[in-house]
């Protein structure tokens, strides 16, 4: 091995790590901090469970964290239904009117500034009110506001999956006398479930962690668990947000770890189920 | 009249709706509701008066004496045009949109190279990990910046302990903080794409340029880059065009002269009150940033149409 790929190795690694540490500093700080006894800036004074103490006590965090998994799990749902038709519309219908101005529609809101598209909701739903009286700003507000936003990123997913599934197998279906319905829930279903529960994940998380789109269209009682966090943190730092942070982040890694675990396991019987398949021709 | 019945039982029948109609037609009636129709609002709020109710409704038609008339009102234009403010928001915008972009790049460009040329077995571990971030909040993310750059914050700490400085450094609440923050939560999107488009390389390219001669450096600049082009259009776009808009971060992060479009914006709502110049800033924050997503779509377009062949 000669000098410079020797050199070259290091420096890649040392990018790749200093890079990785770029990434994650802010979260191991988060953790660490939240065992602070100190409520003082980032400053270390000994390991304490205060905060995590003073959370359970703190009924506007609670009350926000409720109505923020509520809203999760019911725009999650529905921008995977949303999403999976307009993932499905774009992969499999090379051609219909309007495709250009569809796709775009579906794909602006991921690089549209959160801002923008929060205040046209909330002018339109401010004149619908005018106009109709309802609806009032609250819970189903924000669901509309985020199955929007979620909607688009559930699109991606399930995309990438159905480009990556071969035709054939939609078409062996079909020459086998499947209907198209028979088709979408007996073949393309099946093959796209890890997309759907990845794509519902996101769009679970992406709601439960925005700020924007709820800040225009929450009303009065309907403060999510980010908004709390998002006045708190503009005031300075609030130690009871490390102690959020920790735990969520604690949730989070169970959630990833089981479904690595799941997703193995499925590969590994799925493996498996093929090699008994060749072992019996 | 026959004729007229049967095109509405055509109409009416269920090959309407069939699969294909309807799988097109929920999310299409979803998204016009949802994304075209405010928008449409919002550019008819921009053009309208406030009417004597004081709601921004002022009719853009009205009818006197058998004669139409359509009155548009460009006085919010005119005034954003006029005013030096919003100019130099925008400018500022764009400045710290494009120096984060530039340095997303710097860190992601090399950053993805290495993940690419990596063992195939810790390839998955390596994008897992870039991954993992985005599964915590990114409001807790940015938010544990304001304790790293504090004056008595982590950093500050550690460039005293190791002796760099004397005193404190003023970072937090600067442009330095937020160019921070914003590099920080943008990195992930500048990596992702460029990784893609890095791993999918035919490598003979290289073996070819290095028979003929070339250095690793001269086959990197002349190779690489020019083959990773649209990976590198994709992660800019990406990066560059949401932080334009970015509210969290500067509100966070920045400091009080920070000037950014979705700041202003949003104090042109929730403190100002005033619907039709919130309403004109997004038109023209839209305009502004429909030409760098009319090139990703095309971008991504062509790369559709290229994977499909």
């Amino acid at each position: 091995m000669n000098g410079r790929t020797f050199l070259q190795r290091w420096f890649g690694r040392g990018w790749l790590s200093l890079g990785y540490l770029f990434l994650y500093l802010p979260i191991i700080v988060l953790i660490v901090f939240s065992f602070n006894s100190s409520r003082q800036d980032m400053v270390w004074s000994g390991f304490s469970l205060r905060w995590y103490s003073e959370l359970m006590s703190d009924t506007e965090i609670i009350s926000g964290f409720g109505l923020s998994l509520k809203i999760a799990f019911m725009s999650a749902t529905s921008s995977v239904i949303l999403g999976t038709f307009a993932a499905f519309a774009l992969t499999n219908y090379q051609r219909f009117r309007g495709r250009t101005l569809f796709s775009s529609m579906v794909s602006a809101p991921l690089v549209m500034p959160e801002v923008i598209i929060g205040l046209s909701l909330l002018l339109m739903l401010v004149s619908m009110q005018k106009v109709f009286g309802f609806p009032e700003r609250g819970v189903l507000t924000i669901w509309l506001g985020h199955t929007l936003l979620g909607m688009a990123y559930a699109a991606v997913v399930v995309q990438s999956r159905l480009q990556e599934m071969s035709k054939s197998l939609a078409e062996a279906a079909m020459d086998l006398g499947c209907r198209a319905h028979q088709v979408f829930f007996l073949v393309t279903l099946p093959n796209i479930t890890q997309a759907l529960a990845s794509a519902w994940l996101l769009t679970f998380t992406l709601s439960l962690d925005d700020v924007v789109l709820s800040a225009f269209l929450s009303g009065p009682g309907s403060t999510t668990m980010p908004l709390v966090i998002f006045s708190r943190a503009r005031l300075g730092l609030d130690p009871r947000v490390n102690a959020i942070a920790a735990l969520t982040i604690l949730v989070v890694t169970i959630a990833v770890i089981a479904y690595a675990v799941m997703l193995a396991r499925a590969d590994r019987r799925r493996r498996k189920q093929l090699s008994a398949a060749y072992l019996e021709d | 009249m026959t004729s007229l019945l049967q095109s509405l039982r055509k109409l009416v029948t269920l090959r309407w709706l069939t699969g294909r109609t309807a799988v097109i037609a929920v999310p299409s009636l979803f998204l016009a509701a949802a994304f075209l129709v405010p928008f449409l609002i919002v550019l008819r709020i921009s053009l309208s008066d406030m009417d004597t109710a004081g709601s921004p409704f002022g009719g853009l038609l009205s009818y006197v004496d058998g004669i139409v008339v359509l009155k548009v009102k460009i006085a919010n234009y005119l005034f954003i045009a006029a005013d030096e403010l919003y100019l130099l928001t925008y400018l500022s915008s764009l400045k710290y949109a494009a120096i984060t972009t530039a340095i997303c790049l710097f860190i992601g460009y090399p950053f993805a190279y290495f993940m690419a040329r990596a063992k195939p077995s810790i390839r998955p571990v390596l994008m897992m990990l870039v991954m993992l971030p985005f599964w915590t909040s990114f409001l807790l993310r940015v938010y544990a910046w304001k304790g790293i750059l504090a004056n008595h914050g982590l950093l500050n700490d550690l460039l005293i302990a190791l002796g760099v400085v004397q005193e404190p450094l003023h970072m937090m609440n600067t442009s330095f903080s937020l160019v921070v923050g914003m590099v920080y939560a943008y990195l992930p999107f500048m990596i992702l794409p460029l990784y893609a488009n890095l791993v999918k390389m035919d490598m003979r390219f290289l073996e070819a340029a290095a028979d003929l001669g070339a250095t690793p450096l001269q086959a990197f600049w002349r190779i690489t880059v020019p083959l990773s082009k649209s990976g590198i259009i994709a992660g800019a776009m990406l990066v560059f065009i949401p932080s334009v808009g970015e509210y969290v971060i500067p509100e966070l992060l920045g400091g009080p002269e920070t000037l950014m479009i979705g700041r202003v914006l949003w104090d042109e709502y929730f403190t100002n009150n005033d619907w039709a110049m919130a309403s004109s800033v997004t038109v023209l924050v839209v305009l502004l940033i429909l030409v760098p997503m009319a090139i990703f779509n095309k971008y991504k377009t062509d790369q559709d149409a290229e994977e499909r062949t």
